[in-house]
C-alpha cells in the first residue's frame, strides 16, 4: 500500500544478527564523536588513546581482562533472567550483596585456611546475591509485582547498606578514614596470573558460561526456562510451574551477580570499599542484550565493554568526562535496539503486491 | 506552635513531591497510550542538566524550564521512534534511555558542577489564598512550578476522562486494533503522548535543579524517576491519585532530610536514606495486589508494540 514499509522475514536474518551489533558500536562511537567535538575534544585522538589505553600495553590488556570478569559473570546472570522475560535490573545491588557476604566471611573468620575460606566466601556471596534477587522474585511470582522497579529499588538499598558498613562499623581503623574495610588475609584472596592482576574469577566466568549453556540447552530445567520465555501460556498449558521457575531463575541470576561481587573483593580489591562497582550491574544489562542472551557471546562482548571502561579511565587525564563511557554504552544499546527490526523485517520499497 | 511544625512538614512534602508528580503524570499519559517508558529517570536527568545549563547562561529560570522540556521531549521522541515505529522491546529501550540519559547528563553537566544559578525559582505567596490558616502556608506559599502542577493534574485528569482525544488515547492504550478500526491514528497518538510524557519528566528534573535544590550534581535525581514509574501503578493510571502518592513520597523524602539534619550522628542517615526506596517496594506490592483483587489495572496493550498486519 505504502511506498516504503516493513515486510516480515520468514526466518530471522543471521547476516543482520551480526551486522546490526557491529554497526551499532560504530554508530554509537560516531554519535559520541559529535558530543566530544562539540565540547572541544578531538574525537579521533580520544578514541585512539582509549584504544591504546585498553589494548596498547600489557598492563592495559591485563586491566581490560580484570574489568571483563565481573561484567561476564553479572551479565550471564542478567541474560538467564532476561531469557525468561524476567527483567532483573538489580544486578548492581546483587553484586553489592555478594561482595558484602564474601567480606563478612573474610573478616569474621580471619584464621580460616584458603581451602575453607574461599569456598565459604563463594557460597555466601552467591547465596546473598541470590536471596537479594528473590526478595523481588517472590512478589513477582505471587502477585505479578513489577520486578523492574523492585530490583532497581533494591540496588539503592544494597549500596546504602554497604556504605553504612564501610563508613561505619567495618571501617578500617588504619585506613586513614577512607570508606573501606581492613584488607583481607592472604587466604581470602583469589590467586592471580603472575605479573598481572587477572585472577581466578576468570575461571569462574568461563565455567559459569559453560554450565549455563549446558543448563539452557541440555536440561529439562533449561528447556522450561526457554519455553516460558517464548510463551507463558504454552508453558502453563504444558504443566510447567511458572511461579517456582520465576523464583529459581531469579535466584540463579542474583547468585551470579553476587559471585561477581565476591570475585571482585576477593580477586581485585581484597577488601570491601565504597563504590566497589562503577555500575557493572547496569553495563551487564547492555552486554546481555547485545549478546542476544547467549552465554558464549556474553563472554566476547564483555571484553569490548571492559576495554571501553579501561579506555575511558585512560582518557580522563585529557579532561574527558568519566560519564563519556556510560553515554557511549547507552548509545550502543540504543542503536542495537533500533537495528533489531532489520533482523526480523526487511525494508521494502515500492508498491507491495497484495496476494489474495 | 505544635501546629506550625506540621504545617512546615506538609509544605515540605509538597515541594519534595512536586518533581515526582510531574514525572508521574507524564508517565501516566504515556502509559495510557500503551507505551511503557522506563526512561523517566534518564529524561529527568537530562531535563535537570539542560534546564540548569540554560538558566545558568541566561539567568532566566523560565527559559531553563522550557529548554528542559524540549530536551527531554526530544529524548522521548527518539524513544517513540524506536518503540512505536521500529517496535523495539519497550522495557529494554526504556532502560537504554535511562542509561544514555545518565551518561549524557553527566557528560554535559561536568563543567556546571558547583556552579551557582544567578536566578532561581522563588516562593511567591498567592494573594488572599496564602492567608487561609493552615492551608495557605501549605499550598499557596510555593514557587510557580508548584502552582503549575495544581492546574496540570486536574487538567490531565479532565483530558483523560472527559474529552474526545482523551477517550481516543485510552482506546489506543487498551486496544489499538479497535481504535485503529475506528479511524484513530494509533501511531500519531502514541508519538504525541510519549513526547508529552517525556516533556513532563524533564519538567520534574528541572524542578530539582532550578527550584528544589538549585544546583547540578551527577545523578541528582537519585531514583526519583523510578519512584515515579512505581507511583503510576499506585495511582492506577489516574493523575488525581498520583497527586496523593507524590505528596506521600515527598513527605518521606523531606522527613529523611529533616531527620538527617537534626541528628548529629551520621550513621543512621544511611538507613534513613533507604526509606523512600523501601517504601516504594512496599507501596508497589500493596498497590499491585489491590489492582489484582479489584480487577483494575494497566492499560490492556501496555508495552505491546502495535503492528497493523498482526491485528
Amino acid at each position: 500500500m505504502t511506498w516504503i514499509g516493513w515486510e516480515k522475514r520468514l526466518q530471522p536474518s543471521p547476516w543482520m544478527a551480526v551486522v546490526v551489533p557491529v554497526l551499532s558500536v560504530v554508530l554509537a562511537l560516531g554519535l559520541g564523536a559529535i558530543f566530544l567535538a562539540a565540547t572541544g575534544f578531538d574525537p579521533w585522538k580520544v578514541y585512539l588513546s582509549m584504544l591504546k589505553g585498553a589494548t596498547g600495553s600489557k598492563y592495559g590488556i591485563s586491566e581490560t581482562v580484570v574489568k571483563a570478569i565481573p561484567l561476564m559473570i553479572a551479565s550471564l546472570g542478567v541474560s538467564v533472567a532476561f531469557r525468561m522475560l524476567l527483567w532483573n535490573i538489580g544486578a548492581e545491588g546483587q553484586f553489592y550483596m555478594g561482595a558484602f557476604g564474601a567480606t563478612w566471611v573474610a573478616l569474621t573468620f580471619p584464621h580460616w585456611p584458603a581451602y575453607v575460606m574461599l569456598p565459604a566466601m563463594f557460597i555466601v556471596g552467591c547465596v546473598l546475591g541470590g536471596l537479594w534477587a528473590v526478595v523481588a522474585a517472590i512478589p513477582r511470582a505471587r502477585w505479578g509485582v513489577n520486578e523492574v522497579i523492585t530490583t532497581l529499588m533494591l540496588n539503592y538499598v544494597a549500596i546504602l547498606w554497604v556504605d553504612y558498613l564501610v563508613y561505619g562499623p567495618w571501617k578500617d581503623p588504619q585506613g586513614y578514614n577512607f570508606p573501606l574495610t581492613a584488607p583481607f588475609t592472604e587466604a581470602a584472596t583469589l590467586a592471580t596470573i603472575p605479573g598481572t592482576r587477572v585472577h581466578l574469577g576468570l575461571l569462574f566466568a568461563l565455567t559459569a558460561a559453560v554450565l549455563l549453556t549446558l543448563i539452557l540447552w541440555r536440561t529439562r530445567w533449561g528447556y522450561e526456562i526457554r519455553v516460558i520465555g517464548e510463551s507463558v501460556k504454552a508453558a502453563r498449558y504444558a504443566g510447567m510451574n511458572i511461579e517456582r521457575n520465576i523464583i529459581l531463575v531469579m535466584f540463579l541470576s542474583g547468585a551470579l551477580a553476587g559471585l561477581a561481587g565476591m570475585s571482585e573483593v576477593s580477586g581485585v580489591t581484597h577488601r570491601l570499599q565504597h563504590g566497589i562497582s562503577p555500575g557493572y550491574g547496569y553495563t551487564a544489562i547492555i552486554i546481555a542484550w547485545l549478546a542476544k542472551l547467549h552465554p558464549a557471546t556474553v563472554i566476547l562482548v564483555s571484553f569490548l565493554f571492559a576495554g571501553l571502561i579501561v579506555g575511558g579511565y585512560s582518557v580522563q587525564t585529557m579532561g574527558v568526562p568519566a560519564a563519556t563511557v556510560s553515554m557511549l554504552q547507552g548509545a550502543i544499546l540504543f542503536f542495537v535496539l533500533g537495528g533489531e527490526i532489520l533482523t526480523r523485517y526487511r525494508l521494502h520499497f515500492g508498491r507491495k503486491e497484495v496476494a489474495r | 506552635m505544635e501546629n506550625s511544625v506540621w504545617v512546615a512538614a506538609l509544605a515540605a512534602a509538597i515541594i519534595a513531591g512536586t518533581p515526582i508528580l510531574y514525572a508521574a503524570v507524564g508517565e501516566i499519559i504515556a502509559e495510557r497510550a500503551g507505551v511503557l517508558n522506563l526512561g523517566v529517570e534518564g529524561m529527568m536527568l537530562v531535563g535537570a542538566v539542560t534546564g540548569f545549563m540554560a538558566a545558568a547562561n541566561t539567568a532566566n529560570p523560565w527559559l531553563g524550564f522550557v529548554v528542559a522540556m524540549l530536551a527531554s521531549g526530544a529524548m522521548a521522541a527518539v524513544f517513540a521512534f524506536l518503540t512505536v515505529t521500529l517496535r523495539s522491546n519497550q522495557v529494554v529501550t526504556g532502560l537504554a534511555l535511562t542509561l544514555f540519559g545518565t551518561g549524557l547528563s553527566g557528560f554535559m553537566g561536568k563543567p556546571y558542577v558547583g556552579v551557582a544559578l544567578p536566578v532561581t525559582f522563588k516562593p511567591v505567596a498567592v494573594p488572599g489564598l496564602s492567608e487561609i490558616p493552615v492551608l495557605g502556608p501549605i499550598f499557596f506559599r510555593n514557587d510557580p512550578l508548584v502552582y503549575i502542577t495544581y492546574i496540570l493534574v486536574p487538567l490531565a485528569w479532565y483530558y483523560l476522562y472527559h474529552t474526545r482525544p482523551g477517550l481516543n488515547l485510552r482506546a489506543v492504550g487498551e486496544n489499538p486494533g479497535a481504535a485503529d478500526a475506528l479511524g484513530v491514528n494509533v501511531f500519531a497518538v502514541r508519538y504525541l503522548h510519549v513526547i508529552i510524557g517525556g516533556m513532563l519528566a524533564g519538567a520534574g528534573g528541572a524542578y530539582l535543579s532550578l527550584a528544589y535544590a538549585p544546583s547540578w550534581l551527577e545523578n541528582m535525581t537519585a531514583g526519583r524517576g523510578w519512584i515515579a514509574v512505581a507511583l503510576v501503578i499506585f495511582a492506577v493510571w489516574n493523575p488525581l491519585r498520583a497527586l496523593l502518592g507524590a505528596y506521600l513520597f515527598g513527605g518521606v523524602d523531606s522527613l529523611v532530610y529533616t531527620l538527617q539534619a537534626a541528628t548529629s550522628i551520621s550513621i543512621p542517615s544511611f538507613f534513613l536514606k533507604m526509606l523512600p526506596y523501601i517504601l516504594t517496594i512496599i507501596v508497589l506490592v500493596l498497590a499491585t495486589r489491590q489492582t489484582v483483587v479489584k480487577h483494575i489495572g494497566a492499560p490492556g496493550a501496555l508495552s505491546i508494540p502495535y503492528d497493523r498486519e498482526e491485528r
